[in-house]
């Protein structure tokens, strides 16, 4: 029984480290007002960057960094067209989803079905991983997974209390104001897409270099969708973010587990989105909609 | 609390001869003004008499086309407020520039250059206690802004400019958003502000206020200063005179007629603005066959939203509004429309036309929907057309053809064409909200002539304009609002522009 | 981009970009045929880039789909829901309602049909069948698609967002039927529901896959909302709701009964889609990723090619067709990933958002002595 719960664990903390890196990282750039759907492309080639990278190289840490460039480069087309051309950040988005997936997809092809000579390990942590059972649960998981909850728990603390998150967040909720007190607001916004950008394509490698025992087309698999519902779904705060996607990875991984229990999987791989639907639902029925939890100027061009 | 190296405060800024230009329109022509430290100076003026930008110029919004700034003797050139904030000037305009959804303090922390990166909020916090202190200003640190009353967001505007470092602060049009309340403890604050040697300029048309206020007043009019004065040494007259100018010629054109049956009949009626407050505040009107009757009065003092109240564009709380004897309170604008309800808007691009459809297109925006513009499903284009090709001709409207965008004409054909389609339908009420407003002078003609033309014919007409000259030329009867209320009725025989300006300035009646 | 300003010399060049003020169906048809080109050399590159003859390549898609009878066979059978589903966005974009759902919408248009095919498929008449085949697949897509018009109207929900989140819900419920409650027992085990009664089904073009009811569907339906758009009063107020709210409320149209009503239209629309693919081609309902087939999402794309009017995306979506087709021909004779036309997609999108800002804008450039 407790290995069962341990396995369990270990294995949403699998499946919930890429959504919670590609969630903190969207929640910097939607709070900077820029809406990014792209989260699927720019994961899908961080994962195939990653993947490929490590590959060749034999080298995990090599490929971390490609597929980190790879999500920077796809976010930069996104952002750049949005700040500064001032495109219909919908549209962009899927168009960058769509050639993310393809460029993925094309690029992994000759890597179906092989396997990694190094994956990235589970580190244990000195001290930490000795603390019986919590020790096992928490602090033997691998770098990625440590990265991502310090840096939820970072973002958190800087949107809150450091005058660059107020500045951050000022942009994404009244960029005229913000402009009026000297804050660069395109600035600001093509460098928080940019950030998530970064994190979405590490949250691509950690499917590929972690997850994920070989190279598959399709590997990544819609998570950059359930990305885009959690970051909505957190109410773009970086620690609900956090539990959402522990949340949401419980329930990739118990699908499977409730099925003979009577459970069908597809209803519970519903609940991601039935759930951000409901979240804002509720959001929207606040009396005053000044005080909406949505970032006020997300996804508007900001034209001077 | 100064600019950043000293604590001495701004003796004296002065505006030598600047002028700006808007697309060869003067807003500003020579322009001389001096304001001191620890003085209080009023700005007096009509809307469009170039205060604003006189002073949007003096906060580095604006660009100067001629003159030049001079601050305790030296020149400066302001490229942004950045630089005039620099300075120690700051402005708090009519229109604040708050994150609703943030904090007070994370307002402030916004603009402060000097708040540390990690916990910025303890610090402002403190600053602003020493703030309520040493100026009377009570905010609460962590409300949210949009929890805020106008007259709170306002003093977060001031703490704001002040926190950044102003001695000089330039507050335009401050008690638009007050209460009477609140706007007596901002003249606390300010004057305790003068008196600890701050400069202050107060932009306004009240006339009241100003006296009461400032210490000294500088009146413009059509980009010119045109009367400065002591305020203890002028009276209200004398500021109206100044603030509206004299008599004009009148038009030919208007001959005294019989008034017909009443056509709009307006009951106490009340009506909130976005903000939430009471912008018309229990106004009786009415308007008969035959007769022009002009709502004059500074915009921004309830006009806009009476008309929107009537035209079913917002929401009625108490009162009743009538068209023909038949109640139309809180309809849909379809409905009213219908009833016979006429609306050339003030806002003509934005709200009367669809700027990227076809002309032709545009002239049947509200009349789409009936005969013989279309059936029960289809539009007639032929009928639409011809009669475009009607309006084009009968009012004179320049238009290379009528598949052209809209947005292809300029402003005064745009209005023509606006008129053109409003009136033929033969409305029983026309409502004419600042017609003329930027318009050459000879589409204004024509417009005026047409209002004419319709009161002749034996329709209702309202006009709402801040355009004294209309407003005496047309009008059977003028009625000022002021604050949400119709403060005066004048006959057009008893109109004066010393009376007229008087209640547009706030001073009510003496009978 | 917006805004450049450098130094040359003694000279300060300042680079602006304006709205234009006048667009000639001149500068609009450049400007389609730019996109076009430009998008054709980036795919060219990209081809380049993999390894592949870039010129061999473009011209196997155009060959596969366009070159051979097969290949317009083929191309007129993919082309069908891009007729359908495009017109319908048409509708909805025009009122600036951004329905990025209409993959669900054919997929509740597909289920709707299959319950109504296999419950009641035994006991009408083709005649009577068929035609309540494609009400029921309507009525299926438009109440999906009349939710996120609710959810905006009522709870300010972006329909960005909610049409994304229904689109996934819908594709799990798919896949919950099909391997649960509607399992077909015949199937041996593959996650199909039973086939539709074989008089349901739709005809096809002998020698090939076009079902030609949903053809002329398609064709016909397309028509319609061309001239639903541009010749009757409805019409006429979605396009003023789309290019100035604030016009519409004052010429008294509502809101609320435009965004439901475009909807309904575009949700429904694409549920006959649906019903065209299950009946049509699969028929039987299977995985949604094979019933929906991106066909949702590129339909947005020949939309927005089609400058948002139904008889211009029917061109654009014979195109996109093409490329759908002549991609699976490359991918078998290249041995290109399936990824590939999605990678095509994306880079034709990109190229046509710049194209749009080209046709909205112009450079301004100012130089100045210093």
């Amino acid at each position: 029984m407790v290995g069962l719960i341990v396995s369990t664990f270990h294995r949403t903390v699998m499946a919930g480290t890429s959504l919670l890196l590609g969630t903190t990282g969207e929640i910097i750039t939607e709070r900077s007002g820029i809406l990014n759907l792209g989260v699927e492309g720019m994961m899908n080639l961080g994962a195939a960057a990653g993947f490929i990278v490590t590959f060749r190289t034999g080298n995990v840490l090599w490929g971390l960094l490609a597929s980190l460039i790879a999500g920077v480069a796809a976010a930069a087309l996104h952002g750049f067209l949005s700040v500064y051309v001032k495109v219909n950040q919908t549209v962009s988005g899927l168009a960058l989803t769509m050639l993310g997936v393809g460029l993925a997809g094309v690029l992994g092809k000759p890597y179906i079905g092989q396997q990694l000579p190094v994956k990235l390990q589970a580190v244990e942590l000195p001290l930490l991983g000795d603390i019986p059972f919590i020790g096992e649960l928490l602090f033997h998981q691998d770098a990625l997974f440590y990265a991502g909850v310090l840096l939820s728990l970072a973002s958190w603390f800087f949107l809150r209390y450091t005058r660059g998150g107020i500045r951050l967040r000022s942009v994404g909720e009244n960029p005229k104001a913000s402009e009026s007190q000297g804050v660069p607001v395109q600035r600001i916004r093509f460098l928080c897409t940019l950030w998530g950008g970064a994190f979405a394509g590490l949250a691509g490698a950690h499917v590929s270099l972690s997850y994920s025992t070989s190279w598959t087309e399709g590997i990544v698999a819609g998570r950059g969708w359930i990305v885009v519902g959690l970051t909505i779904f957190s109410l773009w705060n970086p620690l609900r973010g956090m539990m959402g996607a522990f949340l949401f990875g419980g329930i990739f991984v118990t699908q499977y587990i409730l099925q003979p229990l009577g459970v069908p999987p597809n209803l519970l791989a519903m609940l991601p989105y039935g759930a951000t639907l409901i979240v804002l639902l509720l959001d929207g029925l606040r009396k005053d909609k000044r005080s909406l939890h949505a970032p006020a100027a997300l996804g508007e061009p900001y034209i001077r | 609390m100064a600019g950043k190296n000293f604590p001495k405060k701004i003796q004296i800024v002065r505006m030598e001869k600047i002028s700006k230009y808007f697309q060869g329109v003067p807003a500003n022509r020579d322009i001389d003004l001096t304001i001191r430290g620890g003085e209080i100076l009023g700005l007096l003026g009509e809307n469009g008499a170039g205060k604003t930008t006189l002073m949007n110029i003096l906060y580095g919004l604006y660009r100067p086309d001629g003159g030049r700034i001079l601050i305790d003797g030296k020149e400066v050139t302001f490229r942004s407020p950045r630089d005039a904030i620099r300075s120690g000037i700051g402005m708090v305009h009519q229109h604040f520039m708050l994150v609703q959804n943030h904090t007070v303090v994370e307002n402030i922390v916004l603009g402060d250059g000097e708040a540390p990166f990690f916990f910025p909020q303890r610090v402002v916090e403190r600053k602003l206690l020493q703030f309520q202190e040493r100026y009377g200003l009570k905010v609460p640190p962590w409300a949210k802004v949009w929890q805020l009353s106008a007259g709170e967001q306002q003093r977060v505007e001031i703490v704001k400019a002040l926190m950044q470092g102003a001695d000089l602060l330039i507050l335009d049009e401050p008690t638009s958003v007050l209460t009477p309340l609140e706007a007596s403890e901002l003249f606390s604050i300010l004057r305790r502000m003068a008196s600890e040697g701050h400069g202050v300029v107060i932009i306004s048309h009240k006339l009241e206020e100003i006296l009461d206020l400032c210490h000294r007043v500088v009146v413009l009019r059509k980009g010119e200063v045109v009367g400065e004065a002591e305020t203890r040494a002028v009276t209200k007259e004398e500021l109206a005179r100044m603030m509206v100018g004299r008599s004009v010629v009148f038009s030919f054109d208007w001959k005294p007629a019989p008034k017909g049956e009443v056509v709009l009949q307006v009951e106490g009626v009340s009506v909130r603005s976005d903000r939430g407050i009471l912008a018309v505040k229990q106004v009786d009107l009415t308007v008969h066959r035959r007769e022009i009757v002009g709502i004059a009065g500074v915009a921004g003092n309830g006009q806009r939203e009476l008309v929107e109240a009537i035209t079913g564009l917002r929401k009625v709380e108490s009162g009743r509004i009538r068209i023909l004897g038949k109640d139309i309170t809180n309809q849909s604008a379809r409905v009213i429309h219908a009833e016979g309800v006429a609306h050339i808007p003030e806002e003509r691009i934005r709200f009367g036309t669809v700027p990227n459809l076809l002309i032709y297109e545009n002239a049947v925006l509200k009349r789409h929907h009936f005969a013989p513009f279309s059936d029960v499903l289809f539009l007639d284009y032929g009928k639409i057309k011809s009669h475009t090709e009607d309006l084009l001709e009968h009012y004179t409207v320049a238009a290379p053809s009528i598949r052209v965008p809209m947005k292809h004409l300029s402003g005064g054909n745009i209005q023509k064409l606006i008129v053109g389609r409003e009136v033929s339908a033969g409305p029983a009420l026309l409502l004419a909200s600042h017609p003329t407003y930027g318009l050459d002078v000879g589409a204004t003609e024509y417009i005026r002539k047409q209002l004419l033309k319709r009161r002749e014919e034996g329709e209702a007409v309202l006009l709402v304009s801040e355009d004294l000259e209309e407003i005496l030329e047309l009008c059977d009867r003028i009625a000022v609002m002021f604050e949400g209320q119709i403060v005066g009725t004048l006959d057009r025989e008893e109109a004066t522009v010393e009376r007229i300006g008087l209640l547009m300035g706030g001073v009510r009646g003496n009978g | 981009m917006a805004e450049a300003d450098f130094r040359l010399g003694g000279l300060q060049i300042s680079l602006r970009w304006e709205l234009r003020q006048k667009q000639t169906p001149l500068l609009s048809a450049f400007t389609l045929l730019a996109v076009l080109a430009t998008g054709s050399l980036c795919v060219g590159l990209a081809f380049l880039l993999l390894g592949v003859d870039p010129l061999f390549a473009l011209g196997k898609i155009f060959l596969g789909s366009f070159g051979s009878l097969y290949g317009w066979k083929e191309t007129l059978t993919k082309g069908i829901p891009l007729f359908l589903i495009s017109g319908g966005l048409c509708v909805a974009y025009q009122a600036k309602f951004w329905n990025i759902g209409a993959e669900s919408q054919l997929l509740m248009g597909a289920v709707w049909s299959t319950w109504f095919g296999l419950r009641f498929g035994e006991s009408v008449s083709p005649g009577l069948g068929i035609p309540l085949l494609f009400l029921v697949g309507f009525l299926g897509g438009a109440l999906w698609g009349v939710i996120p018009a609710i959810l905006k109207v009522r709870f300010g929900m972006s329909e960005v967002i909610s049409t994304l989140m229904l689109n996934y819900v819908a594709a799990e419920f798919v896949s919950y039927l099909i391997v649960g409650p509607w399992k077909g027992k015949s199937k041996y085990g593959y996650p199909y529901t039973e086939d539709l009664p074989k008089h349901l089904l739709l005809g096809t073009i002998p020698g090939t896959r076009i079902h030609y009811i949903t053809l002329a569907l398609g064709f016909v339906i397309s028509l319609l909302l061309f001239l639903l758009l541009y010749r009757t009063k409805f019409g006429y107020e979605v396009r003023v709701v789309g290019e100035s709210p604030e016009a519409a409320r004052y010429a008294g149209i509502d809101y609320v009964r435009t965004a439901v009503s475009v909807m309904i239209i575009s949700g429904g629309v694409a549920g006959m889609a649906g019903v065209g693919e299950v009946a049509g081609i699969h028929h039987h309902l299977s995985y949604p990723g094979n019933i929906s087939a991106g066909y949702g999402f590129t339909a947005i794309i020949t939309a927005w090619l089609g400058n948002l009017n139904p008889l211009g995306s029917l061109l654009s979506g014979l195109f996109f067709a093409g490329i759908l087709v002549g991609g699976d021909a490359i991918q078998i004779s290249l041995r290109l990933p399936a990824a590939t036309v999605h990678l095509f997609n994306g880079i034709l999108l990109f190229v046509l958002l710049l194209g749009n800002f080209f046709l909205n804008h112009r450079p301004v450039v100012h130089i100045r002595r210093r």
